[in-house]
């Protein structure tokens, strides 16, 4: 029982950490465990591995929902006989609304059944996007998982299959936002739901959906498909908004004019000027003064492939593959995009490499031709430095120019 | 009685929980202004307000306080609420009278508002001793004291020249995406995984081979049966392998720690995006409050936070000043684990002679 793990009865060391003017996860951890046995042992649980700095988690096990691959995440305690009532203690990633948006009444059926089913505790949200339902037995996984589907909720990805999408707050409440995130992210949730539940490919794949540069939800730093909202026209200007701003004291040349990337906007002290052809949307002067600037109208986005963090091969950013489209519903090409990643990756990915892996391993010349993407000058920050060319072809004396021979 | 299993629904609609105002709005906005610490104002072309409050959160929540949160909303904004990617919660409000007695509910219930603008919003960050089996630090208790001492510029109390992003993962999966932060709190390992007996019965020997980054792991027979060994000198303390095979455990209460990163963003605000870059390899795990950690991280930000000019985030501002100078200004002991060693290490070296002596 709880009792007896922790050192003692109490847990000094975490109650330390209820102390200070950020909220305190440890109490969030106690005001659970005055009703749930799960969260007092998971308390004591916690205090023993801050006393041994260990943590006392295994290696997780194949658990789950019937027919689906993903969505939870088995876990078990390595000391069952102290810590009974957490020695299964699975994790149910319930996939979230698209940019988080809740009612009150949503979050309270989220809870009640996670009261009935569940440790009652959550992380809001995982690193991912997904509501964290931390900590259950394996018997209470289809109740769970039946009442969620019967509230309109259903569990996101977990293992080599599409993560649970994510997007930014978009055109919902943000004027920067330059396509419809939300629906975006929505509906690729929604087409793929066989690719997010039924894990199938070498490893996982993410999409992020930011509706502007400023990229809230971190897309091309964690998702394998980026796609960052952007703009091909001018960026509006409101003049007279501009001119308050510089009445206001902002500096408008040094704080605004000097920090364009491109050195392409101009304030003679009445009017500023932009050379929009040399704009990279970078965002800052939008950023600076929201209210005389805003993208312009011809709006849509950039598709970025192949960041990840660094296990296995090193963290990579994810690269130009599509520099602008329109991007309407139903997303079409956005989808058979993905598809045709999908099946060369299937086929030429290892075990656990991810797409931008691939692309590094291939080159991304080879992988543009196997997805059919031509190449472009926005695809790279400089063409090659190095003169080692893998020319596929060469031509033997007599040939006809058209009749060059494969070296393959 | 029994109802039809339900399966592949996906999430709902998000446009189930969108409040009128923002339905009548949505892709109508046309500016936003931040009113104070914490709370901006959305601007419609219908001249519609939107008035959002966002309040810091340790992420871990107990359904007791998500139901708080759920009763709060009901008073104040007519049930509509959201969080943000750094796992804030935003009340959407539409009466702007509603803002300060709002302000107080959080406060009595001990959740601060700010992280808006120029501020250091939460820290994004991981599951540690929790519940994860290959944390080689915790999150939330680093966090909570890294946060702690930080608060006053979440809430405003103290200005800072631009954003500040912190985020935590505790081990080199990352799945707090710890790498492009301005500051980056990373839980290492740092003695290689022990093998243990019977590793041929849980693991997939060629699968745990291939594994490797650096290939430091071979096939050996040890009384009789398939297992492998590792190299020490070749391990650089991924753990990939033990995430492929339970029976080689690296977690080692001796040798775990965090290290300190630095400079990285996403946004494309006027420089591109980029990695951050290690400041410090190795910090002690200090339970319950991590002081060195702490001491570290509250050291960078007032570096930064007296030094960097306008908007500048930690990474442009480092390279203004260059790293020497960082290092300088930090106090941080340069040393030969700062210098990479790993795939492409060369384009990380200094090739050229413009340096400021």
């Amino acid at each position: 029982m709880a009792e007896s793990g922790g050192n003692g009865n109490g847990t000094p060391m975490l109650d330390e950490l209820e102390k200070g003017p950020w909220p305190s996860f440890v109490t969030q951890i106690k005001e659970t465990a005055e009703f749930k046995e799960e969260a007092e042992q998971l308390l004591h649980l916690l205090e023993r591995s801050y006393h041994e700095k260990m943590g006392h988690w295994k290696h997780g096990g194949i658990v789950g929902v019937l027919g689906y691959g993903g969505g939870v995440i088995g876990r078990y305690n390595d000391l069952q006989d102290e810590f009974p009532k957490i020695a299964h203690f699975h994790t149910l990633r319930v996939n979230m609304p698209s940019g988080w948006f809740y009612t009150s009444d949503a979050l309270r059926t989220i809870c009640d059944i996670w009261e009935r089913h569940g440790s009652g505790l959550t992380n809001m949200h995982g690193s991912t996007g997904d509501i964290i339902l931390l900590g259950t037995t394996t018997d209470e996984l289809e109740p769970t998982f039946k009442e969620l589907t019967e509230h309109g909720f259903d569990l996101g990805g977990s293992g080599s299959d599409v993560r649970t999408p994510s997007a930014c707050v978009g055109p919902a409440r943000c004027e920067w936002a330059c396509y419809d995130t939300l629906d975006l992210c929505n509906e690729l949730t929604h087409h793929f739901q066989d690719e997010l539940h039924r894990p199938a490919f070498p490893y996982k794949f993410k999409f992020k959906c930011s509706g502007c540069p400023n990229d809230c939800v971190a897309a091309i730093a964690r998702a394998d498909m980026s796609i960052i909202g952007t703009w091909r026209d001018d960026i509006q200007i409101d003049h007279d908004e501009v001119r308050a701003y510089a009445t206001a004291g902002m500096d408008i040349q040094k704080d605004v004019c000097a920090n364009c990337p491109t050195k392409c906007m101009d304030w003679d002290g009445k009017q500023l000027t932009i050379d929009n052809s040399n704009c990279v949307k970078c965002m800052h002067c939008i950023n600076a003064m929201p209210k005389a600037l805003q993208p312009g109208k011809d709006r849509g986005a950039t598709i970025l492939l192949g960041s990840k963090a660094p296990i296995v091969q090193g963290a990579q950013l994810s690269s130009v593959i599509i520099p602008f489209i329109k991007l309407e519903p139903p997303y079409q090409e956005i989808k058979d995009l993905a598809e045709r990643i999908w099946e060369f990756w299937g086929e030429h990915g290892k075990n656990r490499e991810r797409v931008g892996e691939l692309m590094q391993r291939v080159g991304l010349g080879n992988f543009l031709e196997a997805i059919e993407i031509e190449p472009t000058p926005e695809m790279i920050a400089h063409p090659r430095e190095n003169p080692y060319v893998f020319y596929e072809e060469y031509y033997e004396e007599g040939d006809e120019e058209e009749e060059a021979e494969s070296t393959v | 009685m029994a109802t039809e299993r339900l399966t592949d629904i996906g999430p709902p609609d998000f446009r189930k929980f969108l409040s009128p105002m923002i339905t009548k709005n949505y892709g109508k906005w046309k500016y936003h202004e931040i009113l104070k610490p914490g709370v901006m104002v959305h601007v419609s072309e219908t001249g519609d307000k939107l008035f959002t409050v966002r309040a810091g959160s340790p992420r871990l929540l107990g359904i007791k306080r998500i139901r708080k949160y759920a009763e709060l909303a009901d008073k104040y904004c007519d049930g509509y609420l959201r969080f943000t990617s750094r796992h804030n919660v935003e009340f959407l409000l539409t009466d702007q009278s509603k803002i300060d007695p709002l302000i107080k509910d959080l406060a009595d219930l001990g959740h601060p508002v700010g992280g808006i603008g120029p501020a250091i919003s939460s820290i994004v960050h991981t599951q540690g001793w929790v519940h994860c089996h290959s944390a080689a630090t915790d999150a939330s208790g680093v966090v909570k004291a890294v946060m702690d001492d930080l608060h006053e510029y979440f809430d405003g109390t103290k200005e800072i020249p631009g954003k500040l992003r912190i985020a935590l993962a505790c081990c080199l999966n990352m799945c707090g995406a710890v790498h492009c932060s301005d500051i980056a709190i990373l839980g290492v390992h740092r003695r290689p995984p022990r093998v243990q007996g019977g590793l041929n019965k849980l693991c997939e020997i060629p699968n745990v081979i291939a594994s490797c980054p650096t290939a430091a792991i071979r096939p050996v027979t040890v009384d009789g049966n398939p297992s492998v060994e590792i190299e020490e000198e070749n391990c650089m303390f991924c753990a990939n392998c033990f995430s492929v095979c339970p029976a080689l455990p690296i977690a080692d209460a001796l040798n775990d720690g965090v290290s300190i990163w630095v400079g990285g963003k996403v946004s494309n605000a006027r420089v591109e995006p980029r990695f951050s870059k290690l400041a410090i390899p190795f910090l002690p795990n200090n339970p319950p409050r991590w002081p060195e950690v702490v001491d570290a991280v509250r050291n960078i930000v007032d570096v930064w936070a007296t030094h960097a000019r306008k908007f500048e985030r930690m990474g442009e501002f480092i390279e203004r000043i260059g790293w020497p100078r960082f290092f300088k200004l930090t106090g941080i002991e340069f040393q030969k684990e700062h210098i990479d060693d790993f795939k492409h290490a060369g384009l990380t070296y200094k090739r050229s002679a413009q340096i400021r002596l």
